[in-house]
């Protein structure tokens, strides 16, 4: 019941401000610390590849951003169905905020993915099967991102942006085995992937930091978006005018 | 149902009435079609290779470009509304809708399509299957479009947003749609492709009609 009332009481404009407000400085620093020690670890300390050499490290931050990509997604697609289900304001602000984050992990995800794919196949783009749902993931960020952009009404946008995300979470999947199909079908043994059941100690443990530091990440950047996306949509009443005041004396 | 068919049989005696709109996405068809060999060469095996890329892209692309269709004129003179209002189920309104979209679009690209074929250097004993993939696949392709139409129906220039919603959520069907007309062409067994867009068509029938319908309330409101 009382992990209800918070609950309640985060969803509210002004306290999701406020509680966000006195998170943010805590989580960015830990975001700051972990991608310091994962870097450190992921770089210097762990060992070379026996046959990737050096240029694997790229991993450290193309692995994380692949799985930022779709959790944020999915983050995006069940926040707005939240948001349309119970209309709680709050959940199409997290949501709304969510897409262009994701969209820049899963942009992320294809850049290093093609800088590290250059020197390991020998070329800058594969259509290979993870390579194009990544791909098509990307379109349909950025379509839900110009859907919302579209409309001059937040509301309306919020809430035809979010229908669009829970069609396409469900389609993700599908997309996502028919490009696999696609692809083996026509282009046959496909470019192997290090498929490792057993990576060393030494490499998971900076991918796990870097995970985590990366998830860290998206909060901080999401609360700060979502603040200040509650405070414009707030913006005629009287607690923003207040706080507006104290900023400006 | 009398409010499927009713939406059914006046969107099919408006498609009617308008003929010349009811040419222009085959008329589109067609000239995609035919662009190709211009641009390509002539060489029969080089347009069989492409063929069933051709003719479904271009069959996807004149399914989308006429996707408006469904709801455009109904909202601006504001008859959506009305049937948004009315007691009657929305899904089925859309669905009849759909339907007759379908009928007045794709069935007639698919009835099309294997004249188009044959100029493609098509071999004429797989016509069935180019004809059976699209006759599964377009209904699909008109039903996802339906929930993008819906989505955008409120915006002055929904042209190119539609297109960047709804071609992402367009890929299974053309590859499966594409893949089972290449590997016919080879000989080889195609009932798995055909299954699956057959999976997709009743997946989009039985979830597309309510997101629509869902997306028409927020937009209309």
């Amino acid at each position: 019941m009382r992990l209800f009332r918070f609950f309640h009481r985060f969803a509210s404009p002004r306290e999701f401000f406020r509680i966000a407000g006195s998170m943010i400085p805590w989580l960015a620093a830990t975001t700051l610390l972990l991608l310091l020690i994962g870097l450190y670890l992921g770089l210097f300390v762990a060992p070379p590849d026996y046959q990737q050499g050096e240029s694997y490290r790229i991993m450290f931050i193309h692995v994380p951003s692949a799985w930022m990509s779709l959790f944020v997604y999915m983050v995006m697609a069940g926040t707005a169905a939240i948001g349309l289900i119970w209309r709680i304001k709050l959940a199409h602000v997290i949501a709304m905020s969510s897409a262009p984050i994701g969209a820049s992990f899963t942009f992320l995800a294809l850049v290093t993915g093609s800088l590290w794919g250059k020197p390991m196949w020998g070329a800058w783009w594969v259509w290979d099967a993870r390579l194009t749902s990544e791909l098509i993931l990307l379109f349909l960020y950025l379509g839900v991102m110009a859907l919302y952009a579209a409309f001059e009404e937040r509301r309306t946008a919020q809430r035809a942006a979010g229908i669009l995300a829970i069609v396409g979470v469900i389609n993700v999947p599908i997309i996502h085995y028919s490009v696999m199909w696609w692809n083996t079908l026509h282009q046959g043994p496909t470019v192997t992937k290090f498929d490792a059941p057993s990576i060393h100690p030494s490499m998971l443990a900076p991918l796990l930091i870097m995970s985590v530091a990366f998830m860290l990440f998206y909060a901080v950047v999401l609360l700060m978006r979502a603040r200040w996306e509650v405070l414009d949509q707030e913006q005629r009443s009287n607690w923003v005018d207040d706080y507006l005041e104290q900023l400006s004396p | 149902m009398t409010a499927f068919t009713t939406i059914f049989r006046r969107d099919i005696k408006l498609a009617l009435r308008h003929r010349s709109e009811l040419i222009n996405p085959l008329a589109f068809f067609v000239i995609v079609v035919s662009l190709f060999p211009l641009g390509l060469s002539a060489d029969s095996r080089t347009l069989l290779q492409l063929a069933p890329a051709v003719l479904w892209i271009s069959a996807l692309l004149a399914t989308m470009l006429s996707l408006e269709s469904i709801f455009r004129s109904d909202y601006e003179d504001g008859s959506l509304e009305q049937l948004v209002l009315s007691d009657h189920p929305l899904f089925l309104i859309v669905l009849g809708k759909v339907t007759a979209h379908w009928c007045t679009t794709g069935l007639l690209l698919t009835l099309m399509s294997p004249a188009l074929a044959i100029s493609l250097a098509f071999p004429p004993q797989n016509l069935d299957i180019l004809v059976w993939t699209l006759l599964l696949g377009t209904p699909t392709l008109s039903l996802i479009g339906s929930i993008g139409v819906a989505l955008t129906v409120g915006l002055r220039r929904g042209g190119i947003l539609l297109a960047l919603l709804i071609l992402p959520l367009y890929i299974p069907i053309l590859i499966f749609g594409a893949s089972a007309v290449d590997m016919s062409i080879d000989g080889l067994d195609v009932a798995g492709q055909l299954y699956l867009l057959a999976a997709l068509f009743v997946l989009s029938l039985t979830l597309a009609p309510f997101a629509t319908s869902a997306a028409l309330r927020v937009t209309l409101e």
